[in-house]
């Protein structure tokens, strides 16, 4: 039988600062904007309920996680993220509302974890992260979390249109042996039932997600990939252009609704 | 333990139908296939059986106990569920313990709270599993031996597009 | 040992009853689930058996089975004694255990 404790410091240090806040005051965000809703809105109460109780909230679980990874130094250079972007950085603000984002050094969209991935190598020299690992989904789920309020707010300008073009006609396009598209649901169906599910307008500003269904968090591209093979059709790759792009899309079809990372959805 | 959980074998080929997917109900959590397998789950025990297990043969009264559940399940998976007994919580007069069944679940014995005077309240709200719609039962022993039985049903639905 | 995250009042007044909450992260493996690939039942491995203890007894202590959820949330109420620890154990069924602990600071 093995016993490990935790030091009372550390712990009391963490009950501190959580019991300052007695649950995330859900009365800040717009989980509706013009005539595009949350999956917030389309969730029972119940489920409502754990996502707004930060202590409740599984998915802090990998958010304590996150904020440990962004602390901690890894790779050949000696850095973590914390040593060039601050413990508290204000890149952090706003970086879900704005990604996936066009990096002109390399003239590609990329997607938050592809960043991630690109800054380790290049600037820590540390190994990337997989894309559905524990640490990716924990460091993700820490740093979009800190931007939890702000309106999602994606550029389609400039370099990004011919992604942004790609990842609507990608939304558009039927596919699968079922032969649906994005759209036949999460636009013309949101708000009916597909046999026991409720549709939702499949907005992606509380990802990464906790899903019921997943008992763990899980990214957007795995989300697409379960998508595509509902209606049969083959998934993409995690971190596939077509995925990126569609990710920039249904993050531009979500404008204005408030990140809500770690968000709770069956 | 279990092992008479380990005999069973289910065909998950058969528990899917217009998705059509063969992955989609049973490839997140695996617990919960469709209904229409139930029968292939491993031995039922009787709720009778888990219930007399934990109070013996005991006459319950009714009252009490407040129970909060959704009356239709998110996901089967996670239900909310909180109860409150109505007690003073004093040395003399306490709620020792909390029983909770669900009905049809394969094991239906769920968890047992113990509260003790400096409770304060018996009331606790936390997470469960429901296989299916079924009711979810609730059971008080008091400090002075007598027992109270609430009984709620939840709808939980299986099989869809996404979950 | 799992994640833990436990959460009570920054103080309480002595005897006045406050909510404590906590959240471990854990599968719950119910051992009714199959191995996709190999065909065999994956064995039952939950936490069973949780216990808060405060002022030197167990003040509150509950008994899993695998109903409970995975990522196990457990909210209960506590009368304010003594200032002083309050520690938590969650153990699971090969008998490992996870502890953490928090103060209680009681004041009046």
């Amino acid at each position: 039988m093995r016993i490990k404790t935790q030091g009372i410091l550390f712990v009391a240090a963490v009950a501190v600062g959580l019991s300052g806040f007695a649950g995330f005051a859900s009365a800040q965000m717009k989980y509706k904007a013009g005539d595009r809703r949350s999956g917030y809105t389309y969730a029972t109460k119940e489920t409502q309920a754990i996502q707004d109780d930060d202590l409740g909230n599984p998915a802090f679980l990998w958010l304590d996680e996150g904020e440990v990874l962004w602390n901690k130094v890894d790779g050949k250079a000696g850095k973590s993220c914390a040593t060039c972007h601050g413990v508290e950085s204000a890149m952090l603000s706003d970086v879900a509302t704005r990604y996936p984002a066009y990096n002109p050094d390399l003239g590609k969209l990329q997607s938050l974890e592809q960043r991630i991935n690109r800054e380790r190598k290049e600037m820590m020299g540390a190994k990337p992260y997989k894309w559905e690992s524990k640490q990716m989904l924990s460091l993700t789920i820490y740093m979009k979390n800190q931007s939890r309020g702000k309106p999602m707010n994606v550029s389609i300008d400039g370099p990004v249109v011919p992604f942004f073009a790609a990842g609507k006609a990608f939304y558009e396009k039927k596919r699968g042996q079922l032969d649906m598209s994005c759209a036949n649901c999460h636009n013309d169906n949101a708000g009916n039932m597909i046999r026991a599910n409720l549709l939702t307008e499949g907005q992606s500003n509380g990802f990464p997600t906790y899903r019921l269904k997943w008992q763990k968090p899980g990214s957007i591209h795995r989300r697409f990939r379960g998508c595509n093979k509902q209606v049969r059709a083959k998934p993409y790759a995690y971190g596939s252009d077509e995925y990126v792009n569609l990710e920039l899309y249904v993050a531009w079809k979500g404008r204005g609704l408030s990140v809500e990372t770690p968000a709770i959805r069956n | 333990m279990s092992e008479k959980f380990m005999t069973q074998k289910y065909r998950r080929r058969d528990v899917l139908a217009m998705a059509g997917t063969g992955v989609v109900a049973v490839a997140g959590i695996g617990l919960f296939p469709g209904s229409a397998q139930a029968k292939h789950f491993p031995r039922h025990i009787p709720v009778a059986q888990a219930i007399k297990e934990k109070i013996g043969d005991k006459p319950t009264k009714s009252g009490r106990i407040t129970i909060e559940l959704p009356q239709i399940a998110e996901n089967g998976n996670t239900v909310p569920m909180g109860f409150e007994v109505d007690s003073p919580m004093t040395e003399s007069d306490y709620v020792k313990a909390v029983h909770i069944f669900a009905d049809q679940n394969p094991n239906p014995d769920v968890a047992t709270y113990r509260f003790t005077p400096q409770s304060g309240k018996a009331k606790i709200s936390t997470r469960m599993r429901l296989l299916k719609t079924q009711n979810v039962i609730a059971i008080a022993e008091m400090s002075d031996g007598s027992l109270y039985l609430t009984k709620t049903p939840v709808k939980v639905t299986i099989g869809g597009c996404g979950g | 040992m799992a994640k833990a995250r436990v959460k009570v009042p920054k103080s309480v007044k002595k005897g006045e009853v406050f909510q404590v909450k906590t959240l471990i992260s854990h599968k719950m493996e119910t051992g009714l689930r199959k191995n996709k690939k190999t065909g065999k039942m994956i064995p039952r491995m939950i936490i069973n058996k949780f216990v808060c203890n405060y002022g030197g007894k167990d003040v509150f202590v509950s008994d899993w089975q695998a109903g409970i959820a995975a990522n196990p949330y457990m909210a209960f109420f506590v009368k304010a004694g003594d200032s002083g620890p309050m520690n938590f154990t969650w153990t699971d069924d090969d008998g490992d255990i996870t502890k953490k602990t928090v103060n209680i600071k009681v004041s009046g």
